[in-house]
C-alpha cells in the first residue's frame, strides 16, 4: 500500500471508508487522484478475524456513546451503524435496490419529501457501474420500475422463509422476486461463493459478500489510495480564505495532522453533521457547511417493522443470507394508501440472540413463556419493511456538552415519527399481517417499533439556502469540503440505501475528475 | 412437518443434541473455537459487580431466563458481568440515563430500594411470585421510588437489564442446543434450505418419530 506524509498536501483526505467513503477514494484513485482514507475502525481480515459468533461479531459495530431522544428515540449501535474499514457495508443485509425514478423528484412528482438535484436516468447508469462491480446476484427479470439490465450473477435459491414471503404475496396478488444481493452466487476471483452460513449481518467470513472491504478497498488500495484505519477523525482545519486544508485525527494514542487539498466527509448521517459542528471556528461558528443551519437537520431512519408468526413446518430460516425473498410492490402502487411515500418488504432470518432480545423488547416476553416461545426458533417465519419515513428538521443530530475518548463532544440523536410514517407502519403491518396468514403462519404477533439505516443531515439540493451541498456533493459554503455518503440524501424512499449511496459516490468522482479538467478543483495538483 | 405443539413445554425439543459436539467438525472455523472457548472459562466471581450486586443479578437472570436443570447451566449473571468489566457499549443510551455499567448499578439500586419498600427484603431475598411482581411492573413502568433518579424503570427493564441477561443466555451452547440452531457455520455453511429440510449436521427435533431414534440422530450430530 502507497503511505503519504503527513506534511504531503494530498488531493484528497477521505473521512469514512463505507459504501460512500470506500468507493469515492477507490473511484477518484482511478481517476489518478492521491487520496488519503481514514476510518476510525481497524482493517479487518475477514477470513482470519471473524467468528461465527453474534456476540464476537459486535466489534463491528460504532459502539462509542451516544445519546438519544424524542418521542421515538433510535436505537443505535448495531445494524445501522459500523466502525471498520469498509464500514457498515461489513455487516450489511447486502440488498442491492435501486430507487424508484420517481422519487429522485418526490416532491414535484408525488407531493411529499425533496427533490433532488440528481436524473433517475443518469442513476440508471451508476446503479448499473456499481451492481457490476458488486457482481449482484439478482433475478433474471426485475418486477418492478423501468427496464435494467441483466443482474451480473444469477439469484440465490430460497430459503423457506423465501418460500413463505412468495407464497404470500401470490395469495394477495402481488408480485415478487429473489432480492437482488450484494454476496456471489458463483465464484470469483479468490472467493467461493455464499455457503449460506446465514451469519451476513455480523459479517461474512468467507468473503462472499461484496462489501465495500473486499470490493471498493482494494482497487483503492491498488490504483495507490492509502487507507489509514484506527485513525478518528476530529476536527477539519481551514485557512484565513475559509479553504480547508486538512484534518486533525487521533491515532496511536496522540493527535496528528494531514494536510489535504480537498476533504470528503464521508462518516454517516451521524459522525458526518458531528465532524461538521464539532469543526466549527471564528469564520464558521455554527459548524462548516452549515449557511443553510441545515447540517444535522432532516435525520432519515426507516421504519423496519415486523409481522412474525410460526410455521408447523420446519423453517429454520438461519440458513442463508436473511432476506433472500422481496416485494416492492408497495413502493410502485400509489393507489390504495393514506400515506406518502413507500415501502418494500423482505423475508427474515434472524440468529437467536437478536431473536430472544426481539422476544423480550418488542413482544414483552421473559421467563418462562420466553423460554418456551424461544423453542419455537426453528418454525419462526416473518416479514419486515423497510419503510420510507419523511423529512423533518426537528428530527436531527447535535451536540451534548459530554466528551467521547477522543475528547470530542458526543452527539445527541433527536428523532420522532410524524403522523404520515405511522399511517406507512400501519398499512404495512396490516397488510403483511394478511400476507403471513396466507402463507399458513399463525400465532401472529407484530414488532411495532424497529428501524434501519440513516439518512439525511446533510442534504442535496439545487439551491444553498435549502440544501448543504449540490448535486456534485461538493459543500455550498467551502469549495473544496465535500460530503459524500448517506447523509446528502433528501429522501429516503423504500429500499436499503447502500446501492444509492455507492452510484452517487461513482457519479461523484467523475463529476470531480471533470471539474479538475475544466480547472474548477481548489488546488489540486491533478493533470 | 412435526406437530410441535404435541410436545409437552417441558420436554427437550432437541434431545440428545449438543452444539458443542460439533466444535472439531467444519462447521467451526478456529477464531470461532476460541472465542466460545474463552466464553465457556468465564470465572463465576465477578469482576464488575460487587457481590451484594452479583447477587441481585443473578436473582434477576433466574427469573429473566429460568433454565432447565437438564442441560448445562449457563452464569447468566457472569456473562453479564465480563461484558461490562470490558467496557463494551451498547453505542446509545436514552437522554437521563447513565452509561451502560453506572445504569446498572442505580438500577439494582432502586430494584432493592422497591423490594425493601414493597415487602420489606432485598430483592434477592424475596420469593419467585413477588421477584416476578417486581419485574413486572417494571417493565409496564410502573415503578416509581425516587432512587431511579432520571433513568425510566421501562427503558432500563426493556434497553439494558433484560437486554444485556437474554443476549448473555443466547450467547451461550447450552442455550443454542436448547432450541435447536445449528450453532457457529463457517467454513461449513448449509446446502438444504428448503421448509422440513436438514442437513445431516443439524438437530432432529423431537415430535417428527420416536424418541429414541431422535436422540439417536442427534447424538451423531457433528
Amino acid at each position: 500500500m502507497r503511505e503519504y506524509g503527513e506534511s504531503e498536501a494530498v488531493d484528497f483526505a477521505i473521512i469514512g471508508t463505507g459504501a460512500g467513503g470506500g468507493t469515492l477514494a477507490c473511484k477518484l484513485a482511478e481517476h489518478g487522484f492521491s487520496v488519503v482514507a481514514f476510518d476510525a475502525g481497524p482493517y479487518f481480515r475477514p477470513l482470519e478475524d471473524f467468528a461465527s459468533d453474534e456476540s464476537e461479531q459486535t466489534k463491528l459495530y460504532w459502539t462509542d456513546d451516544r445519546i438519544v431522544d424524542g418521542a421515538n428515540p433510535l436505537q443505535m449501535g448495531s445494524n445501522n451503524s459500523g466502525k471498520a474499514v469498509g464500514g457498515s457495508t461489513v455487516h450489511f443485509a447486502m440488498v442491492s435496490l435501486r430507487f424508484r425514478p420517481e422519487w429522485f423528484k418526490s416532491r414535484s412528482l408525488l407531493g411529499y419529501g425533496a427533490d433532488w438535484p440528481l436524473n433517475w436516468r443518469e442513476m440508471w447508469d451508476y446503479y448499473r457501474e456499481v451492481e457490476q462491480a458488486l457482481k449482484i446476484a439478482g433475478p433474471v427479470s426485475y418486477p418492478w420500475g423501468p427496464h435494467r439490465p441483466r443482474y451480473p450473477y444469477r439469484a440465490h435459491p430460497l430459503n423457506a422463509a423465501a418460500r413463505a414471503l412468495a407464497k404470500g404475496c401470490e395469495a394477495m396478488g402481488i408480485q415478487w422476486t429473489e432480492t437482488p444481493l450484494a454476496t456471489l452466487s458463483a465464484p470469483r476471483g479468490l472467493a467461493h461463493p455464499c455457503v449460506y452460513r446465514g451469519f451476513c449481518v455480523t459479517g461474512c467470513s468467507t468473503n462472499a459478500k461484496q462489501s465495500a472491504l473486499v470490493t471498493w478497498i482494494p482497487r483503492a488500495i491498488a490504483a495507490g489510495t492509502e487507507i489509514r484505519d484506527l485513525a478518528m477523525v476530529g476536527r477539519i482545519e481551514l485557512d484565513n480564505a475559509g479553504l480547508v486544508t486538512g484534518v486533525h485525527y487521533h491515532r496511536d494514542g496522540a493527535w496528528h495532522f494531514q494536510r489535504a487539498r480537498n476533504v470528503v466527509v464521508a462518516g454517516y448521517a451521524i459522525e458526518t453533521p458531528r465532524l461538521l459542528l464539532n469543526s466549527a471556528n471564528r469564520k464558521f461558528p455554527d459548524g462548516l457547511a452549515n449557511s443553510s443551519g441545515l447540517v444535522g437537520k432532516n435525520l432519515m431512519a426507516q421504519s423496519n417493522q415486523a409481522v412474525w408468526g410460526v410455521m408447523d413446518h420446519e423453517v429454520r430460516s438461519y440458513k442463508g443470507p436473511p432476506s433472500l425473498a422481496i416485494t416492492e410492490h408497495w413502493n410502485y402502487e400509489d393507489k390504495g394508501k393514506d400515506f406518502f411515500g413507500g415501502y418494500s418488504y423482505m423475508s427474515q432470518g434472524p440468529l437467536p440472540q437478536l431473536w430472544a432480545d426481539t422476544q423480550m423488547s418488542a413482544h414483552g416476553l421473559w421467563g418462562s413463556r420466553l423460554m418456551a416461545e424461544m423453542k419455537n426458533y426453528n418454525h419462526v417465519v416473518g416479514l419486515k419493511i423497510v419503510g420510507e419515513m419523511l423529512p423533518q428538521e426537528a428530527n436531527r443530530v447535535t451536540l451534548t456538552d459530554e466528551l467521547d475518548q477522543y475528547g470530542l463532544r458526543i452527539p445527541r440523536i433527536t428523532y420522532s415519527w410524524c403522523d404520515n410514517d405511522k399511517r406507512l407502519i400501519d398499512h404495512s403491518l396490516r397488510f403483511m399481517t394478511q400476507a403471513l396468514r396466507a402463507a399458513d403462519a399463525r400465532d401472529l404477533w407484530t414488532q411495532d417499533d424497529d428501524t434501519c439505516h440513516l439518512n439525511g443531515t446533510a442534504r442535496m439540493g439545487s439551491d444553498a439556502a435549502n440544501s448543504v451541498v449540490d448535486a456534485d456533493c461538493r459543500s455550498w459554503d467551502i469549495p473544496n469540503l465535500w460530503i459524500c455518503d448517506g447523509s446528502i440524501f433528501p429522501t429516503v424512499g423504500g429500499v436499503n440505501p447502500s446501492l444509492t449511496i455507492q452510484a452517487i459516490a461513482c457519479r461523484t468522482a467523475d463529476r470531480i475528475k471533470a471539474l479538475a479538467l475544466r480547472g474548477e478543483l481548489e488546488a489540486h495538483a491533478f493533470g | 412437518m412435526h406437530d410441535f405443539r404435541k410436545i409437552p413445554a417441558g420436554q427437550d425439543r432437541y434431545p440428545g443434541y449438543d452444539v458443542l459436539a460439533k466444535r472439531l467438525g467444519p462447521s467451526w472455523n478456529e477464531q470461532t473455537r476460541r472465542v466460545i472457548t474463552r466464553r465457556l472459562s468465564i470465572g463465576a466471581e465477578p469482576q464488575f459487580f460487587t457481590a451484594e450486586e452479583f447477587q441481585t443479578v443473578t436473582a434477576i437472570a433466574a427469573r429473566i431466563v429460568p433454565q432447565s436443570a437438564a442441560r448445562p447451566p449457563v452464569p447468566v449473571a457472569a456473562l453479564v458481568d465480563e461484558k461490562l468489566f470490558r467496557g463494551a457499549l451498547d453505542g446509545f443510551r436514552l437522554a437521563g440515563t447513565p452509561r451502560d455499567g453506572d445504569a446498572w448499578r442505580l438500577g439494582l439500586k432502586a430494584l432493592d430500594a422497591e423490594a425493601r419498600t414493597a415487602y420489606g427484603g432485598l430483592f434477592h431475598s424475596l420469593a419467585e411470585g413477588l421477584q416476578d411482581a417486581l419485574l413486572t411492573r417494571m417493565q409496564a413502568g410502573e415503578l416509581k421510588a425516587p432512587q431511579w433518579g432520571s433513568m425510566p424503570p421501562k427503558d432500563f427493564f426493556e434497553k439494558r437489564m433484560a437486554r444485556d441477561i437474554v443476549l448473555a443466555y443466547y450467547a451461550h451452547p447450552t442455550a443454542w442446543s436448547e432450541i435447536g440452531w445449528g450453532g457457529p457455520a463457517s467454513p461449513r455453511g448449509y446446502v438444504r434450505l428448503d421448509f422440513d429440510e436438514r442437513d445431516p449436521w443439524e438437530a432432529a427435533e423431537a415430535g417428527s418419530g420416536d424418541e429414541a431414534s431422535v436422540r439417536r440422530i442427534n447424538r451423531h450430530v457433528r
